[in-house]
């Protein structure tokens, strides 16, 4: 909770090295204003995204993840990588279902290096739909397991 | 070989045999007119002008020097008295067929003749039907449209029937060949012949003045011998070939072929340039409804010395423009065309006023919305165009229309005056955007490039990197970056080639040490990662059973080490272990106390949360 009052979600974004990321960089370096909740985790590729990073970011106390590279066809450095990230996600959604975690919880998708302002965007409307989803609490569901 | 020797007009000249008395006088620089005599077609000997006096073994007569053979021991005049008073009958009778022609009045004045002395038939003919159009059509281009037809003062040339036909491919050949300008095409189909908007082409052409090399290049569109050959799939294959006949460096090759090479090179420079966009989709500024309505490159081709009119600015009448508007960002800084600024129009429209106050003292309106003139001397051109007494006004041109009596009505606001301007002019050149090729997605995706949103091919870095891309080894210059004029292109391209240059120097290549390796132990030969590495980068040893990284190949990209079941694989710098324990340490950071910033944060922002407290 912040001083106000508010619940501030946790928000973890993988982000693959030539696109997203820099587009998170050019959105710092030219002030776009975003919310302070996402941290991000850069990736050489989306397609390093292991399905294991997800699910540690939501078990260590993350309220959301972002999974964004390359916009297909072409884009991706790796020229390929991005594809294999299309093919993964649609899983790691069933996937998180199983696991209850809504679907709101967790964004995949494509934003170039030349976007800027569709990842501040991103970061401000994804904030607020976990906000709205309120906190996820699977950190404190695991340890009253293990207790 | 057999060399022969006749005298021509008191010259002795020695030549190969089998030439006509006309080619060996004019290799001889020895003047005989002609008018039905084409280098390229048989001689005929129709019109007669070319009449010389010939004597042989003391007996002298008149023959046409297009047709008699150079024979050994000949002696000609070709400005014998005798000479000059057939010739002065001949132009007579020609003139009295056509009195109106120029050429023919302009012969028949040299031979003191200037009104017809015959009676004149028909004031409107032209054809003096010396049958030149009638050999080009059935020799050269194997039409086999024109022929003659008619006996007597009933002899005409024509197609069959003197009625359309589709024989005729339309080539213009006829045209190009009659020495009076007696024959008009009019198209109903494509044809080769189209009026091109500054005038047509020839099939072959040297591109530019300045082309390296300087060599005509033939295009096969238009060419004669290549559309017969299409037409007729090869049953016309030597149609033509009037170029090939006449190069005495025997340099015309029609079976040339495209080539396509394969070469193995260190490093690739891309220079793709920019193309023009394409005028017509703003429709308020009429592109194509004039003839004077033309763009900046245009201009350039009409301003040029090799261009249709050598260089001068002339509207599509002929006739000098008295009045001439340029009108700037046409598709540039527009929501419905591109956003962008291209850059080099400013410049290049202060060029071009600059050239058309120079060339023919018009006056000149440039409509402009900001006037960058961001280089090196080029706010004082600016300065001196004004000097040179260009109007400028400033706002968008925001319509041109094309009045019934031809002139053109530019219209805009002058920002300056905070009213709606018009002016009438002649002539107007828009200053179209550059865009990125139509096919650049295509070359993006050959080299692995990314594009910035106006299309062009985005640098490494937009201030460090800028002639680097993601590709190692691949390497931008010029327009194909962006939009450039001529300083920045060979700025950015000398920059090119000099990294391009260095790579190679260096002779070996640094690879980033973030790349994958396979832990033996683990791999379990499933080959899994083999077929999803985008570099083949990932060898399977049958030998010992596992899979291995070739790590000059490898970029780093990681999809294997995501995939690999059995978590055999690492990749160096990215490893599981350290992006999880990144996650890990964005959540058990021990929490400190922030003291409040000392800006008023707006409601948007959010001011840090307490369970973190890393640095934002
Ligand atoms: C109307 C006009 C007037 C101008 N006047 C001036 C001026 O006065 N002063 C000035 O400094 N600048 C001027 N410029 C700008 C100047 O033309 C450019 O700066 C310059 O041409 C850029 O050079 P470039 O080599 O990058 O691109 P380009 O000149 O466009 O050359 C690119 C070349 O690549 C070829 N190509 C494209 N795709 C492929 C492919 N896939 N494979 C192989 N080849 C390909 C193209 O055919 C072309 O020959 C003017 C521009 C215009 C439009
Ligand atoms: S260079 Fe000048 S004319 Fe061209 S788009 Fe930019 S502002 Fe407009
Ligand atoms: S590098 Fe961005 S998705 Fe592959
Ligand atoms: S040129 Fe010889 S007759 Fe016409």
């Amino acid at each position: 909770m912040s001083d106000n009052g508010k619940f501030e979600p946790r928000i973890v974004g993988f982000v693959c090295n030539w696109c997203t990321y820099a587009a998170a960089d050019t959105a710092g370096i030219s002030r776009l204003q975003q919310p302070p909740n996402v941290d991000v985790v850069r990736v050489m590729c989306s397609g390093r995204v292991d399905p294991v990073f997800i699910l540690k970011a939501f078990a260590e106390g993350a309220d959301g993840v972002i999974v964004s590279g390359c916009h297909p066809p072409g884009d991706c450095h790796y020229n390929s990588g991005n594809y294999k990230t299309f093919r993964r996600m649609p899983l790691i959604e069933r996937l998180l279902e199983q696991y209850g975690i809504e679907k709101g919880r967790f964004h995949w998708g494509w934003i170039s290096g030349a976007e800027a302002p569709k990842w501040a965007q991103l970061t401000r409307d994804f904030t607020e739909q976990v906000r709205n989803l309120g906190p996820l609490n699977w950190k404190r569901m695991f340890a009253s397991k293990e207790e | 070989m057999s060399w022969v020797t006749l005298t021509i007009d008191g010259q002795t000249i020695q030549v190969e045999e089998g030439k006509t008395v006309l080619e060996v006088a004019r290799e001889n620089g020895i003047h005989i007119p002609t008018l039905c005599y084409h280098p390229a077609l048989e001689p005929y000997g129709a019109c007669r002008l070319c009449v010389v006096e010939i004597i042989r073994k003391g007996w002298s007569s008149l023959h046409t020097a297009c047709t008699h053979p150079a024979w050994d021991g000949l002696e000609v005049k070709t400005n014998s008295p005798l000479v000059r008073d057939v010739r002065k009958t001949i132009m007579g009778l020609l003139l009295s067929r056509c009195p109106n022609v120029p050429i023919i009045q302009e012969l028949a004045a040299e031979y003191g003749i200037t009104a017809p002395p015959f009676p004149v038939e028909d004031p409107t003919e032209n054809c003096i039907l010396c049958g030149l159009c009638v050999r080009v059509c059935n020799d050269m281009v194997q039409a086999h449209v024109l022929n003659f037809s008619g006996r007597g003062v009933k002899r005409q040339v024509g197609p069959p029937f003197m009625e359309k036909t589709r024989q005729c491919i339309g080539c213009g050949a006829c045209t190009s060949v009659c020495p009076t300008g007696a024959i008009e095409i009019v198209l109903e189909e494509a044809g080769v012949y189209q009026a091109k908007p500054l005038g047509p082409t020839a099939a072959i052409y040297v591109p530019t003045l300045q082309a390296v090399p300087r060599v005509p290049v033939i295009d096969t569109d238009s060419c004669i011998r290549f559309r017969q050959q299409d037409r007729t799939n090869g049953a016309i294959a030597d149609a033509c070939g009037a170029c090939q006949m006449l190069c005495e460096a025997n340099a015309i090759d029609f079976d040339q072929e495209d080539e396509f090479l394969d070469l193995d090179v260190g490093a690739i420079v891309v220079a793709t340039g920019f193309e023009m966009w394409d005028a017509t989709k703003l429709s308020q500024y009429s592109y194509g409804k004039s003839p004077n309505i033309i763009t900046g490159l245009e201009f350039e081709r009409l301003s040029n010395a090799g261009g249709p009119t050598g260089g001068e600015i002339l509207l599509a009448d002929g006739r000098k423009p008295e009045r001439v508007a340029v009108i700037h960002c046409v598709g540039s800084r527009d929501h419905n065309a591109h956003e962008y600024c291209s850059r080099i129009c400013c410049m290049y429209s202060l060029k071009q006023a600059h050239l058309v106050r120079d060339k023919t003292g018009a006056e000149v309106y440039e409509f402009y919305m900001d006037m960058r003139a961001f280089g090196k001397g080029y706010e004082e051109f600016y300065e001196r165009v004004q000097e040179e007494g260009v109007v400028m006004v400033r706002g968008r041109g925001a319509e041109v229309e094309v009045l019934p009596s031809g002139k053109l009505r530019v219209t805009g606001e002058d920002a300056n005056l905070g009213k709606l301007v018009a002016a009438d002019v002649d002539m107007v050149v828009l200053s179209t955007a550059i865009e990125a090729p139509h096919d650049a997605s295509e070359v993006a995706s050959l080299f692995g490039l990314g594009r910035t949103p106006d299309g062009f091919f985005a640098e490494a870095h937009p201030k460090l990197r800028p002639v680097e891309t993601n590709t190692d080894g691949v390497f931008l210059a010029g327009c194909a970056q962006g939009p450039k004029d001529v300083p920045d292109t060979v700025a950015h391209a000398g920059a090119a080639a000099s990294m391009a240059l260095a790579l190679l120097g260096k002779g070996e290549v640094t690879i980033s040490p973030a790349i994958a390796y396979v832990d033996e132990q683990f791999c379990s030969a499933c080959k899994t990662c083999i077929s999803l590495c985008p570099y083949t980068a990932i060898g399977f040893v049958e030998a010992d059973n596992v899979a291995r990284v070739n790590e000059a190949l490898c970029k780093g990209c990681g999809t294997c080490v995501a995939t690999c079941p059995a978590g055999a694989i690492t990749a160096r710098h990215f490893t599981d272990a350290q992006i999880l324990a990144q996650i890990e340490g964005l959540f058990r950071i021990p929490v400190i106390e922030i003291p409040n910033t000392q800006y008023p944060i707006p409601d948007t922002q959010l001011p840090p949360t307490k369970e973190s407290n890393h640095e934002r």
